[in-house]
């Protein structure tokens, strides 16, 4: 019995502990300082970093900022915060939200038009977040498409640059891929992507088919663009990448995959996240050294780099609103933006923080991407609004019908566009 | 003598009570966990709700029925489930009786064996899938590596996933090598229980291997074969997580949960995504009172 105490006691302590925990919410310390509710990101570099800024901030200015992490998958954390929104719980003041949230839970958010400087931030985001003429939330970080492409394999087969256009990429990448597979490696491919039916094939083909539709695609509701000549071309030649210069096998790829196979050394170009860069030049990376990155190919009509990243919005259910503009004013400061870029590599929301050497010291890579966010694409969640998720779906279902040539083209996006118009109607 | 009834029947009724008192905690816990869910899904779906609104969703009658049976997608979804679930139980049912079989016999090393047999059993359903996702995989797989590198069956590699007949094969393929222990484990518990005597009495009989099998084992085992069978077809037809990852539904492998998931979840659809999970619910009561049925043909 007596050796049993000592378990005993660490247990109660344990869910004691847990219990308080989780109760920790409710119960602001002191009466006069007020506490903040931030859900935010429950892994990585950045919670560490969320953590030693709010305490930062608590010494600056007295306001205590409870940090909640969020589900780690996005898709159940939209559906988390959406409970609580239909709640109209207070119990969250600020939320960390996906780039394609917006319209979707843009209703519940306060305006912060004129209240946070709008004019420091790149104006692309700012559109992104803008939704019913309300700015519903603050850039935080950000993510766009990028070209990852063999700089030894160009070399090797005689080109000087990167290729500048979708057909330049077609033509490099069949002949490095005919000489690499000549000289043994018979697994070796000119291009991978994110080609599976999920969300990322919608940030693949918004690339596709914006650069090549004049009028660029999911304009408003009213004028998708999906049946264009330029949408119907991009879409065609991506199909015929697969099992020519793409594996078969990438109609179910998604970033993971396609790195698996870029990082083993067995494609010459790859379209990715930022993310991708570091892990290719870790220590004991196949392809350390080897490779480098470039804007995604234009079309006849534009550049286009499809916009992801993370923003931070203020609930209209919080009972500090004042003091939660505060804070979001102090993390997404560009003095905040540096130290996350140089300590966790996130990318800086603000043009000016690209000129700060100590930025460009420690992620030598951030030079391109500032010219990158002068050219990125959204993807259409304001457009769309609260339907984005379902709009997305239908509209991947069908790229993904073409690129596994199940349907043309021509048929698919017609379907897809019906659909689109049938799901907002309803 | 009158006395004594009027006792029994005072400690009869006392007992029930004190039964009803035990029973109290798991009836309170199935009614607020079960039928509470199960009611308001029923409720839901005879609405336009959707998840994250500040409007509460209005009462549409049987809108999301009709919308759901005009659907190619959900009859497709069904046809792929039935599919699944007849594909993976069949050839469970098949391997587990076989390793059951094996894992009953005597031989050394037996403990060893059952142990091993467990394994894939033990793993959680998504690791195993994404483990036989990334195996599977046309550029870096070890299945294509083996099957095209070393052993020279094919002369390319295919990428297994990605192929209408082929997508459906591999999810079956990887629902069969982790759910097979347990069928195996329960047909095994069964063995076990059939006495020894039988078979030696069959012996001194003349019996031969197949006659012993088929005229003792098999019918003995009989409770046993419908238990893992009602819990694998339930589970089938539930399935999720193993087409969610492998395949994400496409090239023919969209099951009803997925579908549901993707209504329910992805789409905030409440209502529409409600309407699904009755349908499900309904398909599972048909197995069910089918398995029931055929439980009580073998009692009587």
């Amino acid at each position: 019995m007596k050796k049993k105490f000592p378990v005993l006691l660490v247990g109660t302590g344990i869910l004691l502990l847990t219990f308080f925990y989780g109760c920790g919410s409710s119960t602001p310390n002191g009466k006069n300082s007020v506490g903040l509710t931030f859900l935010g990101d429950p892994l990585g570099k950045l919670v560490e970093i969320n953590q030693s800024m709010a305490d930062e901030f608590e010494k600056k200015t007295g306001i205590k900022v409870k940090i909640e992490k969020g589900s780690e998958n996005s898709t159940e954390r939209l559906a988390q915060i959406q409970n609580f929104l239909s709640a109209k719980t207070s119990e969250i003041d600020i939320y960390q939200i996906d780039v394609i949230w917006p319209g979707m839970i843009g209703e519940h958010m306060i305006d912060l038009h004129e209240k946070i400087d709008e004019k420091v931030f790149f104006p692309a985001i700012i559109k992104n977040n803008t939704f019913q003429e309300k700015l519903i939330a603050a850039p935080f970080f950000a993510d766009a498409g990028l070209l990852y492409y063999r700089a030894d394999l160009l070399a090797k087969y005689g080109f000087t640059n990167p290729p500048d256009t979708w057909d330049e990429l077609e033509t490099m990448a069949k002949k490095i891929m005919e000489g690499e597979r000549k000289d043994g490696n018979s697994s070796f491919w000119g291009y991978v992507f994110q080609g599976a039916a999920y969300e990322g094939l919608m940030c693949n083909a918004l690339e596709w088919q914006t650069s090549e539709e004049i009028e660029g695609i999911f304009a408003s509701q009213t004028s998708l663009n999906l049946t264009g000549d330029g949408s119907i071309l991009a879409a065609d030649r991506a199909a015929s990448w697969v099992s020519i210069i793409s594996p078969p096998g990438v109609t179910t790829y998604k970033e993971e995959e396609s790195r698996n196979v870029w990082q083993s050394g067995n494609a010459a170009f790859m379209r990715n996240w930022p993310y991708a860069y570091t892990l290719g030049q870790n220590e004991g990376s196949l392809i350390k050294g080897k490779f480098d990155i470039a804007r995604i190919p234009a079309g006849k009509a534009r550049y286009a780099a499809t916009l992801g990243g993370w923003q931070l919005g203020i609930s209209q259910y919080s009972k500090h609103q004042k003091e939660a503009i505060e804070f979001v004013k102090f993390l997404t400061s560009t003095g905040a933006q540096k130290r996350r870029a140089i300590e966790g590599g996130y990318i800086p929301v603000s043009p000016e923080v690209y000129d700060d050497e100590e930025v460009i010291k420690a992620r030598p890579y951030f030079r391109l991407l500032r010219e990158i966010f002068t050219q990125v694409v959204s993807r259409p969640s304001v457009v769309i609004g609260k339907k984005y998720n379902e709009v997305s779906a239908a509209y991947y279902s069908q790229i993904h019908q073409t690129l596994s040539g199940q349907e043309t083209a021509s048929a698919a996006m017609s379907t897809a566009e019906n659909r689109i118009k049938e799901i907002i109607s309803r | 003598m009158i006395g004594k009834i009027i006792s029994g029947n005072h400690l009869q009724r006392s007992q029930i009570k004190l039964a009803w008192v035990f029973l109290a905690p798991s009836l309170i816990a199935l009614v607020v966990l079960g039928f509470y869910p199960l009611i308001r899904t029923f409720f839901l779906s005879f609405t336009d709700s959707t998840r994250g609104s500040v409007e509460a969703g209005n009462f549409i009658g049987l809108k999301n029925y009709l919308e759901l049976f005009s659907k190619n997608e959900y009859w497709s979804s069904v046809f792929n489930t039935l599919l699944f679930t007849i594909g993976s139980v069949g050839l469970e049912f098949f391997l587990g009786l076989g390793f059951a079989l094996l894992a009953n016999s005597k031989f050394r090393a037996r403990g060893y064996a059952r142990a091993a047999m467990l394994i894939p059993w033990a793993l959680p359903t998504v690791v195993a899938a994404r483990m036989w996702g990334w195996m599977f995989n046309d550029v870096f797989g070890v299945i294509n590596d083996l099957l095209v590198l070393k052993l020279g069956i094919l002369s390319k590699p295919v990428a297994w996933t990605a192929q209408p007949v082929w997508a459906m094969i591999s999810v079956i393929l990887v629902d069969v090598w982790k759910t097979t222990p347990f069928v195996a484990l329960i047909l095994l518990a069964g063995l076990q229980q059939i006495p020894e005597e039988l078979y030696e009495a069959s012996q001194v009989d003349g019996a031969n291997s197949f006659q012993k099998f088929f005229l003792i084992t098999l019918p003995l085992l009989k409770p046993a074969i419908v238990v893992a069978l009602i819990f694998r077809t339930l589970d089938a037809i539930r399935v999720f997580d193993v087409i969610w990852i492998l395949t994400a539904g496409r090239f023919g492998t969209e099951s009803i949960g997925t579908y549901n998931y993707r209504n329910l979840i992805d789409f905030s659809r409440l209502g529409f995504g409600s309407a699904i999970s009755v349908t499900i619910f309904f398909i599972i009561a048909i197995f069910v009172v089918m398995y029931v049925k055929a439980i009580r043909i073998q009692d009587e």
